[in-house]
């Protein structure tokens, strides 16, 4: 199990180190590092000393090694807009994004289980029909196209709900947080919706192929040889075994749910990582883009190597205990 | 004279086909009384297994049971609702099956699922039902059955998952076991052990059970009566020492045969020529006929079951003579 | 005398093609096209989205054509009318079916040329990443060893990150432009292709006919593609369904963020993210009509490819 760990960990690392790598030649080797990091207003006299501080004079490994070890203390340039440093602006802006996520996640998970089993139960019928029908549609809808139709609907015609922004956030657990306060709450639905319908439909498939592939199953026949109710048969039998495979590939998801937050937050206004890379693409802030880049790629390679710890930490199976 | 505890009578079971329905189970008839054991005996693809699933409804569609009767202690099962199918399954009818590993969902503990098969019939709180589970698989030969309880399947030797598939069949003392090749999968040192404490529980307990098996040896010592089954018919039926010592179905007595014996070392094995037929390629008339020194033109027939003294019966138009 | 032989199935208890195999198409008796078509028509969902598709596919080929005006030219159009709802008359008199945009442009005649271009970046980067996944697949799983450790380790990379985050990133990097669109969305999509064509790659490498046929001395080049290749194509077909429609919604999207393709070249996307502008005024049919037209196109293709998913690969039901 260890050498299982070690094994990953080093794997990550040296994803790290390549993206890392890609990232800086695309900055350094291939862009002028001073026109993507310098604001396009700066004094002579400034671009001196960001020259030197980055060591443009220097050969190209050196140059690296700055790079890394300013990346590795926090430093990955300046923001033009915000005058701030790049991975700060970021991380101020991350946790409007990772409430989002993690409500659509949840939202999925509730949504999306019970769908799944009520068409895996079964199998060829009307039910099962339409409800793949309607997953098919749910990630055949584009995003963007999506969240537009939600607020035409909920906001514009019908009013219920506001369309843009972030509501007022009050703090839970300690945390600055939108479920705190009615309005905060308001302003979440449609966000997390829209984001949350693509996940919802995947969430169905999955469960659904669990649970027809595990119905067959001989265990499942023993537990009904035993005289267990259907219902035990389905929730904890059948449930416990296709909880596994979705949960890791709901783990793996989150990173693509950063991803579409990109396209949610830019419709909704949402103050997130999303909005600001749009905005800063726009406004040729570059240190930002550069931070986010390689802020977001290690999250997903933290992500996939938790992920994989997870499952196997999951799976008795693969626990090794001695028999 | 008693209700036999089970009394299957004509029973059909068809898997559609292709081309036309497949009968896994044709024309099965036996009784069993209580607290007697059966030794189900057949080839792969004689429709034994299937007979056990049909008796407890158990047959997987889109199979299904198209005719016949199966009377527990009187109580007609075909055709009787799932709920009252559920309530005796596990309860006075239990199963054990062929392979453990299969037969136990691995991703629970074995606590956890012989504790909810107790509580699946009766009401006893969780540490009552822990106790009984306990005490179970104490009375079948598992060492330190505490910590067992929170152990998963796959912590388990072969022997000892099939002494656990046991002890759960025994948790709420049935009538009826019905045990599909239990010991197929196992080797024949843990074989003979578990065949000796399922003897010993059956005559305690007063049990009545049906063991299914192709290996006409292993059964022999077990069982008290003895069907032989074939292309999904039962060819002969009888006690066991009757049908060992005076096999009347030319097909017994090459399934005897085959039997390795101690005092025929160096000499060939006996062989039933041919193979079984698969169900998709029934023959019309006597299913054993390719395979049968014996075969005469009457054979084109199906034979139908001629009952012989003290109950004996069989399905043969040229049977062996009584003392061959 | 006369005895009955037994059937010939004796011995198969499983009907002939239970199993999740895919012999060799010289092997198999009906052609995988007639099974393709028989499938479609035997399920009526699917038979209907493959009209659409061939409907849209035909609307899109004749835009030229059908479009009642030409959006790129700029003397048809007149500012005076735009704006207008949908079954407007203009300024000369013509029906606009669907309404304008805010340049003035007939919503119809600029979804049909928009049609147009997202289905051919879509089709084209598809084509491209399957011709690139399968040339790599094979190559994986025929070199074997280190070949495929490499071409696999960066299989599970790109598969690690999702489509639009990577596309977005190169498109940052390196520009917008057209074919630089199409180039990042191969660069994502191939690794599905190559993982796919490898893993059926690898089923037949094992049979003995291809042995025999190393024996004989054939060409690594001639068992490729006249025996591998063949067997493949199932997954591919599936596959390549799916990821057109992908490559198709992901325009979309990076067109709608203003990062896809340039707007010298409007796609379905672009003309949604211009309604967008005007969506909270009121004036819905600028982003309405392009989407529905987008969602038709897409769902259309998904349901044809799950419906192929179930013919082609029996036994896969992801």
């Amino acid at each position: 199990m260890t050498a299982f760990v070690i094994r990953r960990l080093l794997q990550s690392i040296f994803v790290l180190a390549l993206t890392s790598l890609i990232v800086f030649l695309g900055i350094y080797a291939i862009g002028d590092p001073l026109e993507i990091l310098l604001s396009p207003d700066a004094s002579l006299a400034e671009r001196d000393q960001v020259s030197r501080s980055l060591g443009l004079d220097r050969p190209l490994p050196w140059q690296y090694l700055n790079f890394v070890g300013d990346a590795l203390g926090g430093d990955l340039g300046r923001s033009f807009v915000y005058n701030r440093s790049a991975v700060t602006v970021i991380f101020e802006r991350l946790p409007a994004t990772l409430e989002l996520v993690l409500t659509a996640l949840v939202l999925s998970l509730l949504i999306g289980v019970p769908l799944g089993l009520w068409a895996g139960v079964k199998p060829r019928s009307r039910t099962d029909e339409t409800i793949m029908t309607a997953s098919i549609l749910g990630f055949s809808l584009p995003n963007f196209w999506q969240g537009m139709m939600l607020i035409m609907i909920f906001s514009v015609t019908l009013g219920w709900l506001p369309s843009t922004g972030r509501g007022q956030t009050g703090t839970l657990f300690g945390v600055q947080t939108s479920f705190a306060t009615h309005d905060g709450l308001r302003h979440l639905v449609l966000p997390a919706l829209n984001l949350a319908l693509a996940q919802i439909a995947l969430v169905i498939r999955l469960t659904r192929t669990g649970v027809q592939e595990t119905l067959p199953l001989d265990f499942i026949k023993y537990a009904r040889a035993r005289g267990l109710s259907e219902s035990r048969i389905v929730f904890v039998h059948v449930m416990k075994n296709i909880l596994i495979p979705i949960v890791t590939v709901l783990g793996i998801e989150f990173g693509s749910l950063i991803a579409f937050a990109v396209v949610t937050e830019t419709i909704f206004a949402w103050p997130g990582v999303g909005k600001l890379i749009i905005d800063s693409i726009n406004a040729l802030d570059r240190p930002v883009v550069v931070a986010y880049i390689l802020v977001i790629v290690t999250m997903f390679i933290i992500i996939n190597l938790l992920v994989d710890l997870m499952y196997s930490a999951l799976d008795p199976r693969t626990r090794a205990r001695p028999a | 004279m008693m209700t036999p505890l089970l009394s299957v009578s004509g029973l059909v079971t068809e898997f559609p086909g292709r081309d036309g329905a497949v009968r896994a189970v044709d024309g099965v008839s036996f009784d069993l009384a209580r607290g007697r054991i059966l030794g189900l005996v057949g080839e792969s693809g004689s429709g034994k297994s299937v007979t056990g699933f049909s008796v407890l409804g158990l047959v997987d569609a889109p199979g299904r049971v198209v005719a016949g009767s199966v009377r527990f202690d009187g109580e007609e099962l075909l055709g009787a609702s799932p709920r009252r199918l559920r309530s005796l399954r596990g309860n006075r009818i239990a199963m054990v099956f062929q392979d453990p590993m299969m037969t136990l969902n691995p991703v629970l503990t074995v606590g956890t699922q012989m504790v909810e098969t107790v509580c699946a019939h009766r009401r006893v709180s969780r540490r009552a039902a822990r106790v009984e589970a306990r005490d179970a698989l104490g009375k079948v030969g598992i060492p330190s059955p505490e910590e067992r309880l929170d152990a998963y399947p796959h912590e388990f030797s072969g022997g000892m998952r099939q002494r656990v598939a046991i002890a759960t069949a025994l948790l709420h003392a049935p009538d009826l076991i019905i045990a599909d090749e239990p010991t197929t999968a196992l080797d024949v040192t843990i074989q003979s052990q578990i065949l000796g404490e399922v003897q010993r529980l059956c005559a305690e307990t007063g049990t009545g059970l049906i063991w299914i098996s192709h290996d006409l040896g292993v059964v022999a010592g077990l069982a008290d009566d003895i069907a032989v089954m074939y292309a999904g018919r039962i060819v002969e039926r009888a006690g066991v020492d009757d049908v060992l010592d005076v096999p009347r179905h030319p097909y017994t007595r090459g399934l005897i045969n085959a039997i390795p014996g101690a005092g025929e070392r160096g000499r060939p094995l006996h062989q039933i020529r041919g193979s079984a037929p698969s169900p998709t390629s029934r023959l019309v008339g006597c299913a054993f006929r390719p395979r049968c020194d014996r075969a005469g033109e009457a054979c084109l027939e199906e034979p139908g079951e001629v009952l012989g003294p003290e109950g004996r019966r069989w399905r043969c138009f040229h049977p062996l003579e009584a003392g061959a | 005398m006369t005895h009955q032989e037994p059937a010939p199935t004796g011995g198969a208890v499983l009907p002939p093609d239970a199993g999740g195999e895919v012999g060799t198409s010289a092997a198999r008796g009906d052609s995988m096209a007639g099974r393709i078509a028989a499938g479609i028509l035997a399920s009526p969902k699917a038979s209907i989205a493959a009209l659409v598709c061939v409907f849209l596919i035909g609307a899109a080929l004749g835009a030229p054509v059908l479009a009642p005006q030409d959006p790129y030219d700029l003397t048809a159009i007149d500012i005076f009318d735009s704006r207008l709802p949908p079954m407007s008359v203009g300024y000369e008199g013509q029906r606009y079916v669907l309404g304008t945009d805010t340049q003035g442009r007939d919503m119809l005649s600029a979804m049909l040329y928009g049609l147009r271009t997202s289905l051919s970046v879509g089709l084209t980067a598809g084509l491209l990443a399957l011709a690139v996944g399968t040339a790599l697949g094979l190559v994986a799983a025929w070199a074997g060893g280190r070949i495929d450790a490499l071409i696999m380790r960066t299989v599970d990379l790109m598969l690690g990150f999702p489509t639009i985050l990577v596309a977005l990133m190169i498109l940052v990097v390196f520009g917008q432009g057209t074919w630089k669109v199409i180039l990042a969305l191969v660069f994502v999509q191939w690794a599905y292709f190559a993982r796919a064509v490898r893993g059926a790659a690898l089923v037949e490498i094992g049979k003995d006919y291809v042995e025999a046929a190393r024996c004989l001395g054939l060409s690594s080049g001639r068992i490729l593609f006249a025996h591998l290749l063949p067997n493949c194509l199932p997954p591919l077909i599936v596959i390549g369904t799916i990821q057109v429609a992908s490559a198709i919604a992901a325009e979309a999207t990076l067109s709608f963020l203003g990062i896809g393709l340039p707007i010298t070249e409007p796609s379905l996307g672009l003309l949604i993210a211009n309604g967008y502008q005007v969506l909270l005024a009121g004036l819905y049919w600028m982003s309405v009509y392009p989407g529905l037209l987008l969602l038709a196109l897409v769902f259309a293709i998904n349901v044809v490819g799950d419906r192929l998913r179930e013919i082609l690969n029996p036994r896969l039901v992801r």
